[in-house]
């Protein structure tokens, strides 16, 4: 089973047992505007919570993106390098930014679910 | 000044850009759409087709003396470009310099077509960012001979791009009489304006100033034509970076001389020589002398932005440079950026390097404009 949950920094955490996907929002990219370059980090890195762990690039500015929870990189999306604009065209599918592996206690009270986000987001 | 009614941070053109789905940015104390649809598509559109531009924030003034001899002869004081030759309905692009001759504003001053003002009267276009600034400075300066008028209830359209003279002719004969820097007073079905064949964006396209209480009215005309979108701030700085202009502030400030800044056709030919301006003593020897610093283009590989702030590195690590404006080029699909590098390395085709994050990127120093300027030197569509 999986289950999305969201940051007040609208990167998402998609759950999946013990790992997760990690991007940004439709809200996000929506208000980003054109993505034109992803910097992703290096796959083995380890993140704490609210460590830079991606910078995404529009036209206009580079914004960073921050890790939602405590996690490792086991994969980054490559097809990002040569296509950054998927971010933009699917977001909370094709556009993922990296795939982690999650320490069991992995504090994750802090995040809202998707209700909460739109809520939030509104 | 404001006669209109329009709050002081809001264009005439503030409801419609709303309506038009604009994502409105605070921008030197404006209100303005910084995108529509987004500023690829619009910085595309624009270099393809036809974009209306709101370019009202820019301060429009009005200089008046008692005749066009002693009106451009006390401008000359102050400005370095050459304007004592100015034709009546031409425009020229020059600096307002300080003492050190650092650049307090770029602009473009224009002589009223033949009949369409007094003979002392002139027209000059100014950074948002500066109107104060400026006025201040040339009311100071010729507190006798010359009298300045600021505009609040003006706004100022631009129309760019291949279309924008197809475009407008269905409306006026002005692209039919304008040639690039050409100015001409022009009634839009009964909407009194001033049409220019001018723009920042590179390519051909027009400015429109007019009334505040007109300037929707004929937004919509333009708009009825399904060549034209509308386009944000955004676009409008991508737009211009890839033609190669500066934008104050970022490319060139107060301490930066015209001669770094790759300005010099902003100083006439023969004023170089004579001088007699603001800045002239420092702008003459710079010239002999050649500049310490030089504003170049970059274009870099990969898809990376490198961005104002960026900066520019020696093989030991030492700075010896910085980027001033720098984005992803939506023509180009590249990084291109504007920096200053010592003039020694300042030669088409050197490799420098500029720190982003802490990574080292490499940059082709590459003749600007990035793209091809598609002016009409000739009227025409």
């Amino acid at each position: 089973m999986t289950k999305t949950l969201f940051s007040e920094d609208h990167e998402y955490v998609r759950l999946e047992g013990d790992s997760a996907t990690i991007g940004i929002s439709n809200y996000a990219q929506e208000q980003l505007g054109d993505i034109v370059f992803v910097e992703l980090p290096a796959v083995g890195t380890s993140f704490k919570k609210g460590d830079e762990i991606a910078v995404v690039e529009s036209v206009k500015a580079a914004s960073e993106i921050y890790a939602p929870l405590d996690c490792t990189v086991t994969e980054v999306n490559e097809a990002l390098n040569e296509d950054p604009g998927k971010v933009n065209m699917d977001a909370m599918g094709e556009g993922w930014l990296i795939r982690v592996s999650l320490a069991a206690d992995a504090d994750r009270s802090h995040l809202m679910d998707e209700a909460a986000y739109t809520t939030h987001t509104a | 000044m404001a006669q209109s009614g329009i709050p002081p941070n809001r264009t005439a053109l503030f409801d419609l850009h709303v309506s038009q789905g604009g994502r409105i940015v605070d921008f030197s104390g404006y209100e303005l759409p910084v995108q529509f649809t987004g500023i690829v598509a619009e910085h595309m559109h624009t270099r393809m087709m036809a974009s209306l531009f709101d370019v009202s924030h820019m301060g429009q003034i009005t200089v008046t003396g008692s005749d066009f001899e002693t009106t451009s002869q006390a401008l000359e004081t102050l400005l370095p470009g050459n304007l004592k030759n100015l034709k009546p309905g031409s425009m020229r692009y020059t600096v307002l310099l300080n003492a050190e001759g650092g650049i307090e504003d770029d602009l473009i001053v224009t002589r009223p077509a033949e009949g369409q003002a007094a003979d002392g009267v002139m027209f000059i276009v100014v950074n948002a960012a500066r109107k104060a600034h400026d006025l201040a400075i040339f009311e100071e300066a010729f507190t006798d001979e010359l009298e300045f008028e600021l505009h609040e209830d003006k706004a100022l359209l631009a129309l760019q791009g291949p279309l924008a003279g197809a475009v407008l002719a269905e409306l006026s004969d002005a692209p039919l009489k304008l040639a690039f820097m050409q100015a001409m007073p022009a009634s839009i079905e009964g909407i009194e304006c001033q049409i220019s064949r001018c723009g920042y964006t590179g390519e051909d396209g027009f400015e429109i100033s007019l009334k505040n209480n007109d300037a929707i009215s004929l937004a919509k005309k333009l708009y009825a034509d399904e060549r034209v979108n509308p386009a944000g701030l955004g676009a409008r700085d991508s737009l211009r970076l890839e033609a190669g202009l500066c934008l104050y502030g970022h490319d060139m400030d107060d301490t930066i001389d015209p001669v770094s800044a790759d300005l010099l056709f902003a100083i006439g030919k023969q004023r170089r020589i004579d001088g007699g301006f603001v800045g002239a003593p420092r702008v003459l020897q710079i010239i002999k002398d050649g500049p310490e610093n030089r504003r170049v283009g970059l274009l870099f590989e990969g898809r990376m932005p490198v961005r104002e702030g960026a900066q520019i590195i020696d093989v030991q690590g030492k700075i010896i440079g910085r980027i001033t404006s720098g984005t992803f080029a939506p023509s180009l699909k590249a990084p291109i950026a504007m920096a200053y590098v010592p003039s020694e390395l300042a030669v088409l085709g050197n490799k420098v390097t500029a720190l982003v994050r802490g990574r080292e990127v490499v940059g082709t120093i590459t003749r600007m404009p990035f793209v091809h300027q598609n002016y009409a030197r000739k009227p025409g569509i």
